[in-house]
C-alpha cells in the first residue's frame, strides 16, 4: 500500500507539473502592448507596403539596433497583420556569420561587410552569386555621459575625448578641459573612465570616432574591445550607465537611450564650429552630411567623413548600423517579405524610433534607402 | 532496554513490509515466501537472474560515475591543449588575457589571484560569523527555538546567487559607498585598502563582492559546524560544568576543541564554493584594463566570471579552448581545497 | 573516611564557592553578546535581500498576465507581458534534469551501500562523487559545451542545460540517498532474506521504500538548488522572449536567464521585470523546499 502511496503522491506531483507545463501560456501581448503606446506616434511618411510572402522572417545580429528592431517588428506586425520577424540580438559577428551561412534572412551589423575578411565573397555566395547590400537603416547617437557635481555643462572636443579615454588626462581640473569650457577650471577630482566590458559595436564606433576626430591624440586601435587602457569596465550599456550614475567623477560613452533613461548629463561636442548638444536634429544633420562609400544601392557609409566632419550644428558621434541583405537571390516569398519589412521599417516605424533612443532617417537618406529596398528581388 | 526496542521495531516493519510487497504482486509473492522447497528453487533462480541484472545496473551506475569524471577531465584537456600549444604567453605566469584565436596570448595568473583573493577575503569575514552562529544555535539558543532559527540561516542558502549578485550591485554597493571611500581615505596606507584600479565609490570592487560572497558562505559553514558542535560528547560538557566553568569556559574547553577540525573542514568547503561562484561576481565586479594590485578596491575578473563573461566568444573552438584551460585550473583548485576539507576530518572517527 | 565526614560536617569553606572572578564573568558575558550578535548579523542580509526582492518585484507579479504570458512582441519600453516562458523553461529544465539524474544517483547509492562495500570500485566511486560535488557549475557548463557543441556539433539547447544540471544534481542525491540507505536497519534486510526474497527485490521493495521519504526530500532540495543556477543557462542556451516548448531546439528562457538579460535594460520596466522574475524564482524555490518536507511527511513509513 505504501508503495502505492508513493506512486500516487509522485503521480500527483507529476500531474501538477504537467498541468503547469502544458500549453496554457501565451505569446500574445497585443492587448497590453499596443494600447500602452498612448496616442500612436505620427509615422513619418506612410508608404504603400506590399504585404505578403514568408510569414515568419528571421534576422540576427547587432545588439545596438535591438531597440529599433523591436519598434520595426511591432510596426510590421501592425501594418501586415499576421506577419512577424524574430530578431536575435547576438552581436554583429554572429549576425554576419549566420547571414552568410544562410541561417537567417538578413543580418544586422554595426559594420559593413569586410572584403579582406572574405565576408563580401561569402555573402555573394549565399545570395547565389549576387552582391549583398549594406543598408544603413538604424542610426543611434552615442552620448558621452558624465557625472560631476561641479559641472552642469561640459563641452568636449574630439581631441579632448581621445585624451580622457586613453588616460592622458586624468583629472577634471586639467587646463585642457577648462580651455574647452570657456576657461573656467573645474575643481580637482579624479576622472573615472567607464567602458563596455563586453565586445560591442558601440565601442568600435566610439574608438573609430576618437581616431578620426582626435587629431592624433588617439593612438590605440579601434575594435570591439575597449583599448584605451584606463578605467573600469561594465557589462552592457546599462551597466555603464549605472556605474556613471553611481560615481561622482565618472565619464563614459553609451547609446543615447541609456543616457536618457538614467537622466545622465551628456557632454556637448565641439568639432570646430562651436559646441553642439545631442538631439535628434543635430544627429540628423550629421547623418545628412555623411558620404556614401558603397556603389549603386550598396549604401556603405564613409564613417571617417562622418566622424571628422565639422559641419555646423552636427553631432558627429553617431553609430550607424546596417541591415545586410541580398540584392538578388532570395526566393520570391522571402524577397517579398523582406521588402515589406524593410519598407515598413524605413517609413511607418520611424516615428517610434526617437522614443527608443534612435534618430529617424533624414528625408534624403530615406529616399535613397527606399530606392535600394525596392530594387531587391 | 534500547536494544530490545530496536529489535522490535524492525520486526514490526518487516511484517508490515510483507503484505506491502504482496499488495503489488500478490500471487508470486505468496508462492515464494512461505513454501520452502521446490517452488522456491525456481524462484531463487529467477531471483538470481534479477539479482544479477540489478547488481549489474548498480555497478554500472558506479562505473558510469568514474567514467564520467574521467571523461570530464579528458574532454577539458583535449579542448585546452591546442590553444595552449599556440599560446604565446606563459599560461600560468602571464597576467594578460587575450583569447583572440588569431593571436592567442593568455595567462591565468591575474584571474587566479583575483579568484583566491576575493574568496579568502570572503572566508575571513564568514568564518568568525559562522562560528558565532553555530555556537549560538547549538549552545545558546533555547532548545525549542534552535530549529526554526537554524532554518532561517539555511534560508540564506536557498536564495539563488543571481539575486545576491543583483542585490550586491544595486543595493549593497551604493550602501557601502561612503564606508568604502572612508576606508580608502583613512586606512589607505594598509595595502589592501589602497587605491584600487576601479572606483571605490561606484563599488564594483572585490570589497563588495567579497562581502556578498561571505553572506553566501554563512549557511554552508554554519550547517556543517553546527552538526559537529552538536556532537560534543555530553560527558565532556558535564565534566566542565561540574568543575564550575562558566558557559564560555565550557565551550572553550570542550566544544571548540572537539569541533575544531569539523569547523575548519566546513570552512574549506565554503572556500571551494566561493572559488567557483560565477554569476554574483560576474554582476558585481567591474572589469579593468590594469592588473590586480592586492587592493580590496580593485576590480577584475575571477576565473569563473571571466569564463561566463566570454560565453559569447565560444563559437571559435580555439578561443573556447583557452577558457577551458582556465576552467581546468579552477577545477584543480576547487579539487585541492575540497580534498583538503575531507582530509581534515578523515582521521576523526568521532564525527561519524 | 573519617576526614571526609569531618569535612562534610564543617560548613562550606569560602574557597569552594568562590565568586566567579569579574574577569571570567566579563569574558562569559562578552562571549554571549558576540555569539548572539553573530546570529543577528547573519539575519541582516537575509532580511535585507528578501525585503529588496519583495519591495522591487512584488507589485509586478500580482497580475494574472505575469503568470500566463511571455514578453513576446514587447519592446523593452512596453509594460505588460509575463514570464510564463521563463517559468516553463525553469521547470522543464529542472524536471528533465531530475528524470535523468535521480535514477542514476539512486543506483549509485545502492551500489555503494548494498553492493560495493569497501571494494576498490566503491572507493573510486565515492571519490568521484566527492569530486563531482565540488565541481563549480561553470566548469560543468563548460564541459557540456565542449561535449555537446564543440565535439558533437549540436546546437545550444535547453536539453544541454539539463545535462549540465545533472552533473550538479547527481552528487547531492547520491550523498543523501547513501546516508539514508545506511541507516535502514540491517534487521529489515535480514528479515527479508529470511523469507527467501532475493536481494534485488529486498532493495527495491523494502530498503528503498523505507528510505524513500528522505530521498524525495533530498531530490526536492537538490531541484530547488539547481533551478536557481545561472552559469549553465548562460553558457548553454540563448534567451528567448517567446515561449519555446521544445527543449531540443532553439533558445529557451528560464528565470535566471531572463533576469540576466533584462538587467541590461536600464528603465523602470526592465527593472520591474528583473525583480519580478526574482520574486517568481524565490517563490518557486520555496515551493519546492516546502514540497520536499511535505512529501516526506506524506510518504513517511509509519514505524509504529
Amino acid at each position: 500500500m505504501k508503495i502505492n502511496r508513493h506512486a500516487s503522491v509522485l503521480g500527483a506531483v507529476l500531474a501538477a507539473g504537467a498541468l503547469v507545463l502544458s500549453a496554457c501560456g501565451s505569446d500574445n501581448n497585443t492587448a497590453g502592448g499596443s494600447t500602452s503606446g498612448a496616442g500612436a506616434p505620427a509615422p513619418t511618411g506612410t508608404a504603400q507596403v506590399d504585404c505578403g510572402g514568408k510569414k515568419a522572417l528571421t534576422a540576427e545580429g547587432s545588439t545596438a539596433q535591438k531597440g529599433a528592431m523591436e519598434a520595426f517588428i511591432a510596426a510590421y506586425g501592425q501594418k501586415c497583420q499576421g506577419y512577424q520577424l524574430a530578431y536575435n540580438p547576438t552581436g554583429s559577428g554572429n549576425g554576419v556569420k549566420n547571414f552568410t551561412g544562410g541561417q537567417v534572412d538578413f543580418g544586422g551589423s554595426d559594420s559593413a561587410l569586410k572584403k579582406d575578411k572574405g565576408e563580401v565573397d561569402a555573402a555573394a555566395k549565399r545570395c547565389k552569386g549576387n552582391p549583398a547590400w549594406n543598408l544603413p537603416l538604424v542610426f543611434g547617437p552615442v552620448a558621452i555621459v558624465y557625472n560631476n557635481k561641479d559641472a552642469q555643462e561640459l563641452t568636449l572636443t574630439g581631441e579632448l575625448a581621445a585624451k580622457i579615454f586613453s588616460g592622458a588626462i586624468t583629472d577634471w581640473s586639467d587646463p585642457a578641459i577648462a580651455a574647452a569650457n570657456g576657461g573656467k577650471a573645474l575643481p580637482a577630482k579624479k576622472i573615472t573612465v567607464v567602458f563596455r566590458a563586453d565586445e560591442s559595436g558601440t565601442t568600435d564606433n566610439f574608438q573609430k570616432y576618437l581616431s578620426a576626430a582626435g587629431k592624433g591624440a588617439w593612438t590605440k586601435d579601434a575594435g570591439k574591445k575597449f583599448n584605451g587602457g584606463v578605467g573600469q569596465g561594465a557589462q552592457g550599456s546599462a551597466g555603464v550607465a549605472d556605474a556613471v550614475a553611481a560615481g561622482d567623477g565618472a565619464i563614459a560613452y553609451a547609446e543615447w537611450s541609456y543616457a536618457q533613461d538614467k537622466n545622465l548629463a551628456m557632454a556637448k561636442i565641439d568639432s570646430g564650429s562651436g559646441p553642439v548638444e545631442l538631439n535628434a536634429q543635430t544627429a540628423g544633420v550629421a547623418i545628412q552630411s555623411a558620404k556614401v562609400k558603397g556603389t549603386g544601392n550598396d549604401l556603405e557609409l564613409d564613417l571617417k567623413s562622418l566622424y571628422s566632419s565639422n559641419t555646423p550644428g552636427a553631432y558627429p558621434l553617431v553609430l550607424a548600423t546596417y541591415e545586410i541583405v541580398c540584392s538578388k537571390g532570395y526566393d520570391a516569398d522571402t524577397a517579398k517579405a523582406v521588402k515589406a519589412f524593410l519598407t515598413v521599417a524605413a517609413t511607418d516605424a520611424q516615428g517610434q524610433l526617437q522614443e527608443a533612443g534612435y534618430v529617424p532617417l533624414p528625408n534624403q537618406f530615406q529616399s535613397k534607402l527606399l530606392t535600394a529596398i525596392q530594387a531587391i528581388s | 532496554m534500547s536494544d530490545r526496542s530496536s529489535l522490535r521495531r524492525p520486526a514490526t516493519t518487516a511484517t508490515s513490509g510483507g503484505p506491502r510487497g504482496g499488495g503489488v504482486t500478490d500471487d508470486e509473492q505468496f508462492a515464494e515466501a512461505p513454501i520452502p522447497s521446490p517452488p522456491s528453487q525456481s524462484a531463487a533462480k529467477h531471483g538470481r537472474l534479477g539479482d544479477r541484472v540489478f547488481a549489474g545496473f548498480a555497478t554500472g551506475a558506479g562505473v558510469f560515475m568514474v567514467v564520467l569524471i574521467a571523461a570530464i577531465g579528458i574532454f577539458l584537456l583535449i579542448q585546452a591543449i591546442p590553444p595552449l600549444a599556440d599560446n604565446k604567453a606563459s599560461f600560468l605566469f602571464s597576467r594578460t588575457w587575450n583569447a583572440d584565436p588569431a593571436d592567442l596570448n593568455f595567462g591565468v595568473l591575474d584571474l587566479l589571484l583575483v579568484t583566491v583573493f576575493s574568496s579568502v577575503f570572503a572566508l575571513v569575514i564568514a568564518m568568525p560569523v559562522s562560528l558565532g552562529i553555530a555556537l549560538f544555535l547549538t549552545q545558546y539558543a533555547p532548545r525549542r527555538a534552535a530549529r526554526p532559527l537554524a532554518y532561517l540561516v539555511d534560508l540564506l542558502a536557498a536564495v539563488p546567487s543571481i539575486i545576491y549578485g543583483l542585490w550586491g550591485l544595486e543595493v549593497l554597493a551604493p550602501a557601502l559607498s561612503g564606508f568604502s571611500v572612508w576606508l580608502n581615505e583613512n586606512l589607505g596606507w594598509i595595502p589592501i585598502f589602497a587605491d584600487g584600479n576601479v572606483s571605490a565609490q561606484i563599488g564594483q570592487t572585490i570589497f563588495v563582492a567579497g562581502i556578498v560572497l561571505a553572506v553566501m558562505l554563512l549557511p554552508i559553514i554554519t550547517a556543517v559546524s553546527r552538526e559537529v558542535f552538536d556532537r560534543t560528547p555530553t560527558p565532556h560538557l558535564e565534566g566542565a560544568i561540574a568543575l564550575g566553568a562558566t558557559k564560555w569556559e565550557v565551550i572553550r574547553t570542550t566544544v571548540l576543541p572537539f569541533g575544531r577540525p569539523g569547523y575548519i573542514s566546513a570552512s574549506m568547503l565554503g572556500l571551494g564554493r566561493a572559488l567557483g561562484e560565477t554569476i554574483a561576481l560576474l554582476i558585481i565586479l567591474s572589469t579593468t584594463t590594469q592588473f590586480f594590485g592586492w587592493s580590496l578596491f580593485d576590480g577584475g575578473d575571477t576565473i569563473a566570471s571571466k569564463i561566463a563573461r566570454a560565453s559569447a566568444e565560444f563559437n571559435d573552438p580555439k578561443a573556447a579552448g583557452a577558457y577551458v584551460a582556465a576552467g581546468l585550473v579552477l577545477f584543480a583548485l576547487t579539487f585541492v581545497v575540497n580534498a583538503a576539507a575531507r582530509a581534515i576530518v578523515a582521521g576523526h572517527k568521532e564525527y561519524e | 573516611m573519617t576526614t571526609a565526614t569531618t569535612d562534610l560536617d564543617r560548613p562550606a569553606t569560602p574557597p569552594a564557592f568562590q565568586e566567579i572572578s569579574p574577569g571570567r564573568k566579563f569574558r562569559n558575558r562578552l562571549a554571549t553578546v558576540l555569539v548572539t550578535g553573530a546570529f543577528l548579523v547573519a539575519m541582516v542580509p537575509l532580511v535585507w535581500v528578501i525585503w529588496t526582492v519583495l519591495a522591487k518585484g512584488l507589485h509586478r507579479v500580482l497580475n494574472a498576465d505575469w503568470w500566463q504570458k511571455s514578453f513576446g512582441g514587447l519592446t523593452s519600453r512596453n509594460p505588460g507581458g509575463g514570464v510564463y516562458h521563463a517559468i516553463y523553461g525553469t521547470l522543464l529544465q529542472g524536471l528533465l534534469c531530475a528524470v535523468i539524474a535521480v535514477p542514476i544517483a539512486i543506483m549509485v547509492a545502492v551500489y555503494l551501500v548494498e553492493y560495493g562495500r569497501r571494494s576498490r570500485l566503491a572507493k573510486a566511486v565515492t571519490f568521484t562523487v566527492d569530486i563531482l560535488s565540488g565541481v563549480p557549475s561553470i566548469v560543468a557548463a563548460l564541459f557540456l559545451y565542449a561535449l555537446w557543441v564543440t565535439t558533437l556539433g549540436l546546437p545550444r539547447s535547453a536539453f544541454a542545460v539539463s545535462l549540465a544540471l545533472v552533473l550538479l544534481m547527481i552528487p547531492v542525491v547520491v550523498r543523501t540517498t547513501e546516508e539514508l540507505l545506511k541507516i535502514v536497519p540491517d534487521e529489515l534486510r535480514e528479515a527479508s532474506y529470511a523469507l527467501g526474497i532475493p536481494k534485488w527485490k529486498t532493495i527495491v521493495k523494502i530498503v528503498l521504500p523505507t528510505a524513500m521519504s528522505g530521498i524525495i526530500t533530498g531530490v526536492m532540495l537538490a531541484l530547488a538548488r539547481v533551478m536557481g543556477e545561472t552559469a549553465p543557462v548562460l553558457v548553454l542556451v540563448g534567451y528567448n522572449q517567446f515561449i519555446n516548448y521544445d527543449p531540443f531546439q532553439g533558445n529557451m528562457a528560464s528565470l535566471p536567464l531572463l533576469m540576466n538579460s533584462e538587467r541590461l535594460t536600464t528603465n523602470a520596466i526592465g527593472e520591474a521585470r528583473v525583480w519580478g522574475a526574482a520574486v517568481t524564482l524565490v517563490l518557486i524555490i520555496t515551493v519546492f523546499n516546502l514540497l520536499g518536507s511535505l512529501l516526506s511527511r506524506l510518504t513517511a513509513i509509519k514505524t509504529k
